[in-house]
């Protein structure tokens, strides 16, 4: 049960290895949170996300194996995860997402459909069920990790950063879809993170690492405010650059 | 019966159930039969999340709503739903008063047996506990007369468990006998909390009710300065005009609930000064009516609203006489930590009762509230907690929405005692609320 100060008890992680999610689940934990469910698609990885959870002072986590490239599997993941939990899920965390090399998937019909399956259809599949499970719950709160790149999508990670843009829009319409319901979705956008994601690519400006990001997040939910920008000044900074001639933000963003 | 979101007086964490409204005791024995999670509710007065069951039935007390005649000892029979206003408003122009009452009368019988509700007089008087002279409960094994010499263990078990026990149908209260609807009050002004303190501890004793506004956000050499106002009803030949009127209800309302933030540091503090100032420093025997004395927040309707929409919560805990140095402690870990605090309230209470998830210990007593906002104050009341337990004292369930579940037992250490009368009245475990599940009162 979530307590007054919007930090849960309960919570379920979708993409659980991810450096972010790694990084919320530790900061949570360390606050209120006691039974942790981690799904994602490598064990080794989840068993230690896991292991830094209890040591952040979670009392029993849990792990669940999926593959996002297969949709049809999303609502059983999302089924398992709620019964492992055994108890009221508090907080649904979705942070399943590939960034994977534009160059090399650009020209394979294939690989451009697996980046839309991963980033988008699985999310939303998912999130079907979760929102089924949560409305029946009579409360609960869904947290989906978008990206700044949504905003305005860059030429060198279209796929990604299209992809984010839809299931960003996606969910601000299923945030309005909850109203009255007891349930809420709030959405992170990041800027670029420090993580195994990002690895070898170019440091630009407003960089942040995944336990910045983990603040920002555990002060959203406190506040309970719809769109969690990391850091918050990108949100300024992207009223800009998503109305800047073409041209322009061509030059400023294909670097 | 209807879908609703529910929410204690503090206004965080609300969460949506099936409000349905029983009337009789069949009523609630087809739901105990039907319904897997439940838990009663009456004004919403509970600051946290006591009356309020996410996805499950919160069964409305409020039709529980008879007062029977009171007796030539001041005995009355009186539904649960019945609330303090209620009660007064036929018994007070009797020359009947409440033995013991909350500072609002916006609260049910029924709220007051499961929060075991304290007030002024706690010192002498106990809590409301030490006046029902018995209750009729409807759990899921069936419906008890419940008195405190015929099955005590049972009886007790009610007395603080916030309705984890059963539906309370009907009770039997102790009146007590006032000559005027007037109290006649004392008034001291301390510039600092140690000289409050020791005034209480002296002078206590002399009065029938007793309690000391604090200021939380002064530091330094006016730390927990605080005005301590004493009383007693007062006699027909005390008062000028001796009269026994019903109080009135509030005549002011929030209009809208303003953006959260409006009460912060530097108008919260503006309203401690002015507070402080405009009591006297020292007046004796000044007549005061009750509804002024004990019910101040009274009068103004939904005054939670003025804390936005995000609400506040309230921190209430008690800690035993030779850990009074833990309340100079939190003080001023508030007035160093920036968080806006009201005016806290500060008390003596008296002995305990034999109710094992009742409240009330000996020793002293401090309750306050505060605005959510401050990113600090989470931690702050967690570091506050550990200064509790460290003391041997607790934190109140009635106003708490986000207290850790650890704690409880070392707080409430009859926590096991409690759940084993638990399992013989509901061994299903159907009685629930979102307070239980946060804090795992019962399993499960």
């Amino acid at each position: 049960m979530e307590n007054a100060f919007g930090q849960p008890q309960n919570v379920v992680v979708l993409g659980g290895s991810s450096d972010i999610a790694r990084a919320v689940v530790k900061k949570l934990c360390a606050a209120r949170t006691h039974s942790v469910v981690l799904a994602g698609r490598n064990q080794e990885l989840l068993d230690a996300a896991a292991t830094e959870a209890r040591d952040y002072g979670a009392a029993k986590t849990d792990t669940v194996l999926f593959d996002a490239v297969d949709p049809s599997n999303a609502a059983r993941v999302v089924a398992e995860c709620f019964e492992k939990m055994g108890d009221q899920v508090d907080l649904v965390i979705v942070a399943v997402g590939l960034l994977g090399d534009q160059q090399a998937m650009q020209d394979s019909a294939e690989a451009s459909a697996t980046m839309m399956t991963v980033n988008v259809t699985w999310p939303v599949a998912a999130l079907a069920e979760v929102r089924r499970l949560l409305v029946a719950q009579g409360r609960g709160r869904i947290l989906v990790m978008s990206s700044v790149a949504s905003i305005r999508v860059r030429s060198v990670a279209y796929l990604y950063s299209g992809a984010k843009a839809g299931l960003d829009r996606l969910c601000l319409g299923m945030a309005d879809s909850l109203d009255g319901t007891g349930v809420t979705l709030q959405l992170l956008r990041p800027g670029v993170v420090r993580t195994k994601m990002t690895t070898g690519l170019p440091e630009i400006p407003f960089t942040t690492g995944p336990n910045e990001v983990a603040e920002y997040v555990l002060r959203g939910l406190a506040s309970g405010q719809r769109v969690i920008w990391s850091p918050p000044i990108l949100r300024y900074v992207f009223a800009i650059l998503r109305h800047l001639p073409a041209p322009l933000f061509r030059k400023i963003a294909d670097r | 019966m209807s879908d609703e979101f529910l929410a204690g007086w503090g206004r965080t964490s609300s969460s949506k159930a099936r409000l349905v409204h029983p009337s009789s005791e069949d009523d609630l024995e087809t739901i105990f039969r039907t319904e897997r999670s439940v838990i009663a509710r009456g004004l919403g007065r509970s600051y946290g999340d006591a009356a309020q069951l996410a996805g499950g039935v919160v069964l409305d007390n409020r039709g529980f709503n008879q007062v029977g005649a009171i007796s030539d000892e001041g005995l009355v029979r009186l539904g649960s739903g019945v609330s303090f206003d209620d009660l007064l408003a036929v018994a007070l122009p009797l020359g009947w008063f409440v033995p013991v009452t909350p500072g609002t009368r916006q609260v049910t019988m029924g709220g007051a047996i499961g929060a075991d509700v304290h007030g002024k007089n706690h010192h002498l008087d106990g809590s409301f506990a030490a006046h029902v002279r018995s209750l009729r409960l409807v759990a899921p094994t069936g419906t008890f007369d419940l008195a405190p010499d015929t099955e005590p263990e049972l009886f007790w078990a009610s007395f603080g468990a916030m309705g984890l026990t059963g539906f309370v149908s009907e009770l039997t209260l102790q009146l007590l006998r006032v000559d005027t609807d007037q109290v006649l009050v004392d008034t001291d002004r301390y510039d600092n909390l140690h000289a409050v303190m020791s005034a209480m501890v002296d002078g206590d004793a002399r009065y029938h009710y007793s309690v000391a506004w604090v200021d939380c956000m002064n530091a330094g050499k006016h730390l927990g300065r605080a005005i301590l106002t004493r009383g007693e009803h007062a006699t027909r030949d005390e008062v000028d005009n001796a009269t026994l009127r019903a109080p009135t209800s509030a005549r002011l309302r929030v209009p809208l609930a303003p953006p959260s933030g409006l009460l912060n540091r530097l108008s919260v503090r503006a309203f401690n000064e002015l507070w402080f100032r405009s009591a006297p420093r020292h007046e004796v025997r000044e007549a005061q009516s009750i509804q002024s004395f004990f019910h101040p927040l009274d009068g103004v309707a939904d005054w939670n609203l003025l804390y936005g929409k995000r609400g506040f919560v309230q921190y209430q805990f008690v800690v035993p006489d030779e850990s009074a140095s833990t309340i100079e402690t939190v003080i001023e870990r508030l007035a160093s930590a920036r968080v806006a605090s009201f005016l806290a309230v500060l008390k003596r209470f008296g002995p305990a009762n034999p109710a094992p998830l009742s409240f009330p210990q000996p020793g002293w007593t401090l309750a306050l509230d505060l605005p959510v906002g401050p990113r600090s104050l989470a931690g702050l009341l967690d570091d506050l907690d550990d200064l509790v337990v460290a003391a041997g004292g607790r934190v109140y369930f009635a106003k708490d929405a986000r207290l850790k579940g650890e704690h409880v037992a070392q707080m409430y250490p009859r926590l096991a005692e409690f759940q084993a009368l638990k399992a013989r009245l509901d061994p299903r475990g159907q009685l629930t609320s979102d307070l239980a599940r946060r804090l795992d009162l019962v399993g499960k």
